[in-house]
């Protein structure tokens, strides 16, 4: 491991030791923060019990869902809008600010739409995330250099051609962390419609552990919930790093 | 079931009238304005540290990155048990939403400066303090402006989730009450309203970030 | 390589202003070529190039020298149909160019286009794999073409790990796989050191002569114009058009030893005669 992966490893245990000796010394409440071990503890045995094992496959099934639904329609978004650059333009303060406003406010138009079922939350997370994939791409295929485009054409390849042989792979550091922040903000649309309305999830089995002041299997509950979601990005960024590596000099 | 556009700003028009309403909107603007200026201020300063001193910035990024990727909703538990239902509470879940993006931002400015420009300062025999104010604040420039542009959008989701799901006030409170008694045309022209305003702050923000960008020094 | 001392060199000859030959057997021809770009934002539209004619007959290699800014890249561009011209014609093999690049025809740019994702085989492979070639024979071919250029130790390298002048000999193979019968050259070795330059230069003239191919390469070097060339092209400041035609009459069997020869520096003099005045109109005018 490098000197700043040591330090890193270190930094993150004392970070864990300190919050661990806080909760149990009681300079933090109990009550408001179970100690980091009671909290993997808590996750072991909710995981061990089977107890939960229906909302968290429910919750990552609907993310699934939404993050591929979002990739493939963001990629397409992204075509569109680098193959007109007008309405790129048009579309630029939108794309821009589109992240400031929480699109899943609109999540009870979509249970009117498709009733009260995992779907809805598909969609909310859909329309949350695709924009993601979107700017991800069209900032992708704009970064690839002109000289690989006048290349191309020199070859005489076909427009089909370009875009698979030469846009792609130029732009495919850009499509992967499209990727990973589309993962991330399904998330958020999923897990935020199980917190607004929803029978079911881990977004839902979160508040519900809230509101009934079992402490500590909310923070197993979300404790399992985050150490999913910073593995998924882990792996993702790992692959994107290797990536850069290769096309960077 | 869902409204007219017609129909929808001419709600919107009362609803701007509307003495609640009003109060939402200072409600949210206090609290997001607090967001901003501890997401800003912070982030800049972590940012120019991380940046500033490689080793640390090394140990870090990782962190960040990692801190940038949780999804944040799921804390409002936590943020709740500790802030309460008040100002605080949504001015903190603003905050760490904000923080990380400016701080990401800052570090790869800072960092991306081509050391060059510091052998040329060197050159013409200038201070640290003129160091930083005339070669690293200008060179850094269009990275900060552009972290200082995501930082705001995503603060002002951080400060609408947090009213939303942790407070009795401002402009995501009324959204959740409009969900709950399922007020569509209210709830239409709340958003609409946030997509303006967020839209025309973000067009502002996105000019200026262009503007910067294209004076902006050394190769990218 | 061979002849670099016995080199029959006549004085260069002056040819006029146009550098179109006689019609009949021209490989590439140009007529009355001209480009214009649109002016933007209210400005006049501003004349790039022309009117010029040229003549190139096979197997011939030729080089255009100009000031910056004279129009040199665009000539490129619309002669491998990279971009269309505003007025005139341009034919290869007698057919008309026309806003796509023909078939037969390579270009090798300035600016490294090296695929960063594909090995130096792939690299070289790319073009013929996008028509379909059977496998057996894309080996063969890139196995030849990686041997010409001296890169047959590094297929499987990625051009991340190759120097500059490497990664540009990847672009020339990834051009010669494809057969090309002209090949266009936009200062090819621009970026490259001094010494490298003249290496390259020499790689070039054995590519030339074992490939029998029509070359144009266009250069802001005297030098390179004046050793690798059999005739020069030499451009005005914008529009451009040509000045000065000269024969260099060197060799086929030659290299860059002929820098020795006192013809070589009577032509890159010829050249700079010309060119000096026109450069310093291009860089009063620069922006």
């Amino acid at each position: 491991m490098s000197r700043a992966g040591l330090i890193r490893t270190g930094v993150i245990v004392a970070a864990l030791a300190a919050l661990e000796a806080a909760c149990r010394t009681g300079l933090i409440d109990r009550f408001s923060l179970s100690p980091p071990s009671e909290m993997a503890i808590s996750a072991a045995r909710i995981l061990a019990s089977g107890e939960y094992t229906r909302d968290i496959l429910a919750t990552f099934a609907t993310v699934a869902a939404a993050a591929a639904l979002s990739i493939v329609a963001g990629f397409g978004l992204g075509v569109v809008l680098y193959r007109f650059p007008r309405l790129k333009r048009a579309a630029d303060p939108f794309l821009a600010s589109y992240y400031a406003v929480p699109s899943f406010i609109f999540y009870p138009l979509f249970i009117v739409l498709f009733g009260l079922n995992r779907w809805p939350l598909v969609a909310v997370a859909f329309v949350f995330a695709v924009v993601a994939m979107a700017i991800a791409s069209v900032d992708g295929f704009l970064s690839v250099r002109p000289i690989l485009l006048r290349t191309a054409a020199s070859l005489r390849l076909t427009r089909a051609q370009t875009l698979r042989h030469v846009i792609l792979p130029a732009a495919a550091p850009y499509l992967f962390t499209g990727v990973k922040l589309t993962v991330v903000y399904a998330f958020i649309g999923v897990v935020a419609g199980e917190f607004i309305l929803s029978g079911s999830g881990l977004g839902y089995r979160i508040a519900f552990a809230y509101q009934s002041f079992e402490t500590a299997t909310m923070y197993g509950l979300m404790l399992i919930l985050l150490t999913a979601v910073v593995s998924v990005n882990m792996l993702l960024w790992a692959r994107e790093r290797r990536l850069h590596a290769r096309l960077t000099r | 079931m869902l409204t007219g556009p017609v129909e929808t700003l001419t709600y919107l028009g009362g609803l701007l009238a509307d003495h609640e309403f009003q109060l939402g909107v200072w409600e949210t603007a206090r609290a997001f304005g607090l967001a901003l200026a501890i997401a800003w201020g912070s982030g800049l300063v972590i940012g120019l540290l991380l940046g500033a001193h490689r080793l640390t910035g090394e140990v870090a990024e990782p962190i960040l990155t990692a801190l940038y990727s949780v999804p944040k909703i799921t804390l409002y538990p936590v943020i709740l048990l500790f802030f309460g239902l008040g100002l605080s509470a949504r001015v903190a879940f603003g905050a760490i939403h904000g923080v990380v993006p400016v701080a990401l931002f800052t570090m790869a400015a800072v960092r991306g400066v081509p050391p060059v420009y510091f052998r040329t300062a060197r050159s013409l025999r200038l201070g640290p303090v003129a160091t930083a104010r005339h070669i690293l604040l200008p060179a850094c420039l269009p990275g900060i402006v552009s972290g200082l542009r995501i930082g705001f959008s995503l603060t002002l989701l951080g400060v609408l989730i947090g009213e939303m799901f942790a407070s009795q006030r401002g402009l995501g409170h009324m959204v959740i009450r409009a969900m709950e008694t399922n007020d569509v045309r209210l709830l239409i022209a709340l958003a609409l309203f946030l997509v303006a305003v967020a839209t025309g702050a973000g067009a502002l923000l996105l000019a200026l970030d262009r503007h910067v960008g294209r004076r902006g020094a050394g190769p990218r | 390589m061979t002849g670099g001392a016995a080199l029959s060199r006549p004085e260069p000859a002056r040819t006029g202003g146009s550098a179109a030959g006689a019609a009949g057997a021209a490989h590439v021809r140009v007529r009355g070529l001209t480009r214009v770009y649109p002016g933007a934002g209210g400005r006049p539209p501003l004349k790039a190039l022309g009117p010029l004619d040229l003549d190139l007959a096979p197997g011939e290699f030729f080089s255009v020298v100009g000031p910056s800014g004279c129009g040199k890249s665009t000539l490129l561009d619309v002669l491998a149909g990279l971009s269309a011209a505003s007025a005139g014609s341009v034919s290869f093999e007698g057919r008309a160019v026309t806003g796509q690049v023909p078939d037969g025809v390579g270009v090798v740019f300035q600016e490294d286009s090296s695929f960063p994702w594909l090995s130096v085989f792939d690299n070289a492979a790319f073009g013929l794999r996008r028509l379909k070639t059977p496998e057996a024979e894309v080996r063969a071919r890139v196995a030849e073409a990686l041997g010409l250029i001296g890169l047959s130790g590094f297929a499987d390298a990625f051009p991340a790990q190759l120097s500059g002048g490497m990664r540009q000999r990847v672009c020339i193979a990834r051009t010669l796989v494809m057969r090309p019968r002209l090949i266009l050259l936009d200062e090819p070795f621009g970026a490259l050191d001094q010494q490298t330059k003249l290496l390259m230069g020499d790689e070039l003239l054995r590519l030339w002569r074992e490939t029998g191919a029509t070359i144009l390469l266009i250069t802001h070097s005297l030098d390179e114009a004046a050793l690798l060339s059999d005739r020069i092209g030499v451009m005005s400041a914008r529009p451009g058009r040509f000045i000065d035609l000269i024969e260099t009459g060197w060799d086929r069997e030659r290299d860059s030893r002929i820098a020795a020869d006192p013809g070589f520096g009577a032509i890159t003099a010829r050249i700079w005669s010309q060119l000096r005045e026109e450069s310093l109109k291009a860089m009063r005018a620069a922006p």
